[in-house]
């Protein structure tokens, strides 16, 4: 146990005297989160519009304002005919164009029918669904005013209520998925060149035929980035509560509890790799570069996980963020009790006996 | 002198045991797989119904849903605490809560009213499911009403706007088709500005950065023969996204090849310059590590790659506007959908071109032969 302690306090060394690695990897999770809490954000705003009302009628006056009044779109431009929509699309002057038929007010009002076509960029389709969505609603409402308080009786009224986040805050999605997303790729990254630091140092051979058993030279390369990157998890909730107003719902006690579990997993992912590479640059490429991708697809972070391949799904299976984060949703924004995240969290404790399991077989105790 | 340096440096890279594995195996790894994860298509909702009404039109409504493509009946529940309880266990994502007397409300002329309560954790994945559940109803109402009303008020005294959509340049709203290219990009980003981040650092803490830095070499021919091998590998990787494009994907720029290789080019040069810079001031493989991931994923994150940029703040669009990544992402999408030239897109072209020169004059400046 005194080796151990002595173990520990060597590694507190390594990492408290290496000051611009410990401001790095203090500080960046604070920017990380700041950032991409307000700036990742996935709901329509001010999205530019082109309108071609070739008689400008009051009727199809109306619509325009009311489609530049909405918090949606911004009406940007005028076009007098239908060959400046391509170019309108390509400069990227404009996401919609917003097409009236000629003589719109008057074919409305005497035979009851006019078009309107809208004509949307979707090089990024999800959004062009959503605009044009908004865009049909603004003009179905204008519709539903001329017809007046004789709404018809048969009318059927959907009351719609958003469960968890009524205001369909991005935050709420993101903050979840950035916290695991940070955490693992900072934890696996720190940890990854603990060993293969010191095999390329030469100090390895010190280690090696000190009577120190492996599991013990393992722990005590996790601990101080344990405590380092619960520091990182505590700013970043600091944070997400009182700067990005997340708040948790569920019992702080669970969450730090499956937090914990997350940080140990992330760490002994990072060993793994450092117990499989022989250079530190190896070690670091896999453990940035590699991990990166996975983790940010597969978690679930960003794109839902249901429309995925099942092989692409299965693969997911494997990706601890992806249990992690739909813990931290489940308890912080659900408000959910820990008994109903038993299935990730035993997920997450059977990924870390594997990987100490298997970082312990692999740790060569002979020099090659 | 520049000949033997760049011989130098494509040893080190070629004659590394890990390195020439990771740039064609990378590659190939994302745009074989990535494409298939990154999609926000929204199908397949799980939708939990309760149906407290149990009469024919309850009925019709949910068969309505279900052949909808977009929601899949994932259970009838008796009560609403029971459905809640499946979208906490993440087993649904929707509840439609169709009230008792339902159908007897509408035939008799006093309007009818359904609830929807749906998972708004992913506020976009909710409101999505939320938007597509809503304009089926009214739908299915239209139905009804056309059947209840009597004929000749229906259609005369009504004013109907009728909209049509077009999507343009992406007609079937195929996400690969948008997520392909900037897949392409990342690839590009990753290599060209992780790589040489190492490579100034790594000669470092071997100890072989004292040598160059006792030879007389120029500075600027130093940082060129750091630049250039990147550079090739670069635009090998970019060609080998176009084949895996074209081969998997069957995609193939609306514009020219040529624009791409011509922003590939500048845009290379800008990454690799700003992984040298931090090559320059890092004194550990870790440090530098560290400060490339964080720029990476700031770069990634704020490049319009996942969230659309319009969405974003100000502040945050004023970032993205210095943001390498997010230029030539936007190029690759317009070049590849559009069909865009470099004279459309100059703006993207100058500032590239200005991040370009502003990182290798940087990286120039900032490499000292004196510790």
């Amino acid at each position: 146990m005194k080796q151990l302690l002595s173990f520990i306090r060597k590694e507190f060394y390594h990492i408290l005297r290496d000051k611009t690695t410990m401001m790095i990897l203090l500080l960046m999770p604070i920017i990380q989160i700041i950032l991409f809490g307000f700036a990742l954000t996935t709901e329509v705003k001010n999205t530019e519009v082109a309108v071609l009302a070739p008689t400008n009628d009051d009727a199809s006056s109306r619509i325009i304002d009311r489609i530049n009044a909405s918090a949606y779109f911004d009406v940007v431009k005028r076009i007098q005919s239908t060959d400046e929509i391509e170019p309108i699309f390509r400069d990227a002057k404009a996401k919609l164009v917003v097409v009236f038929e000629d003589h719109f007010a008057e074919k409305l009002h005497q035979t009851g029918k006019a078009h309107i076509q809208l004509i949307a960029d979707a090089t990024d389709p999800n959004a062009a669904t959503s605009f044009t969505f908004y865009a049909s609603n603004i003009i179905t409402s204008y519709q539903q005013e001329l017809m007046g308080a004789t709404a018809n009786p048969y009318q059927i009224i959907p009351e719609i209520k958003m469960l968890y986040n009524p205001q369909m805050i991005g935050a709420f999605n993101f903050v979840p998925g950035v916290l695991g997303m940070i955490m693992l790729l900072i934890c696996a990254m720190m940890t990854s060149i603990a060993i293969v630091r010191e095999k390329e140092m030469g100090t390895m051979e010190i280690l090696l035929v000190s009577p120190m058993k492996p599991i013990y030279i393992i722990l005590s390369k996790i601990t101080p980035y344990f405590v380092l990157s619960f520091v990182n998890f505590a700013t970043i909730m600091l944070l997400s509560v009182f700067v990005l107003k997340v708040p948790i719902a569920g019992s702080l006690t669970s969450l730090v509890a499956v937090s914990l579990l997350y940080i140990f997993v992330s760490l002994a992912l990072g060993l793994l790799v450092s117990t499989l590479t022989d250079s530190q640059q190896a070690a670091m490429l896999i453990s940035g570069m590699g991990l990166m991708l996975p983790v940010m697809l597969l978690s679930g972070m960003i794109f839902p996980l249901e429309n995925m391949p099942v092989a692409l799904q299965w693969l997911s299976d494997i990706v601890p963020a992806k249990w992690y984060i739909s813990a931290v949703k489940s308890i912080m924004i659900k408000g959910l009790g820990i008994t109903s995240v038993l299935k990730e969290v035993s997920i997450l404790v059977l990924m870390s006996i594997v990987l100490v399991g298997i970082s312990v077989k692999k740790f060569k105790i002979r020099l090659e | 002198m520049i000949k033997y340096l760049l011989k130098k440096e494509f040893k080190q890279i070629l004659r590394n045991s890990f390195l020439p594995k990771m740039i064609f195996v990378f590659p190939f790894m994302v745009l074989m797989v990535f494409p298939w994860a990154a999609s926000y298509e929204i199908k397949n909702l799980n939708l939990s119904v309760i149906d407290n009404d149990h009469s024919s039109y309850s009925h019709q409504l949910t068969q309505k849903i279900i052949s909808s493509n977009y929601f899949k009946l994932t259970d009838v529940s008796q009560n609403y605490s029971k459905a809640l309880k499946s979208i906490e266990k993440n087993e649904s994502d929707i509840i439609l809560e169709i009230p008792v007397d339902f159908e007897k409300n509408i035939v008799n002329g006093r309007g009818g009213k359904v609830m929807i309560s749906a998972n708004a954790v992913n506020g976009m994945k909710g409101g999505i499911g939320m938007t597509y559940l809503v304009s089926i109803i009214t739908d299915f109402n239209a139905g009804i009403i056309q059947e209840l009303l009597p004929s000749a008020i229906g259609t005369n005294l009504t004013p109907t706007i009728q909209i049509d959509t077009q999507y343009r340049f992406n007609p079937h709203l195929n996400y690969r088709v948008f997520m392909v290219p900037a897949l392409m990009v990342m690839i590009l980003t990753l290599l060209c500005g992780f790589l040489p981040a190492i490579s100034i650092v790594f000669e470092k803490e071997l100890g072989t950065m004292e040598q160059i830095n006792v030879s007389p070499v120029p500075k600027a021919t130093f940082i060129l023969a750091k630049l250039i091998p990147f550079w090739i590998i670069g635009l090998i990787v970019i060609s080998i996204g176009f084949i895996i494009a074209w081969a998997v994907y069957g995609l193939i720029p609306a514009g020219y090849f040529s624009t791409i290789y011509l922003f590939a080019a500048i845009y290379i040069l800008t990454v690799s310059g700003l992984g040298i810079v931090i090559s320059n001031y890092a004194s550990t493989l870790q440090q530098a590590m560290f400060i490339v991931f964080f720029f990476m994923m700031l770069f990634i994150m704020l490049s319009g790659l996942y969230t659309p940029i319009d969405s974003m703040p100000e502040w945050a669009k004023w970032i993205a506007a210095f943001n390498p990544l997010k230029h030539f992402m936007v190029v690759m999408r317009s070049v590849y959908l559009k069909g865009s030239n470099p004279i459309q897109m100059m703006n993207d072209l100058l500032a590239l071109i200005g991040f370009a020169v502003f990182f290798n004059t940087w990286a120039v400046l900032s490499y000292h032969k004196k510790n």
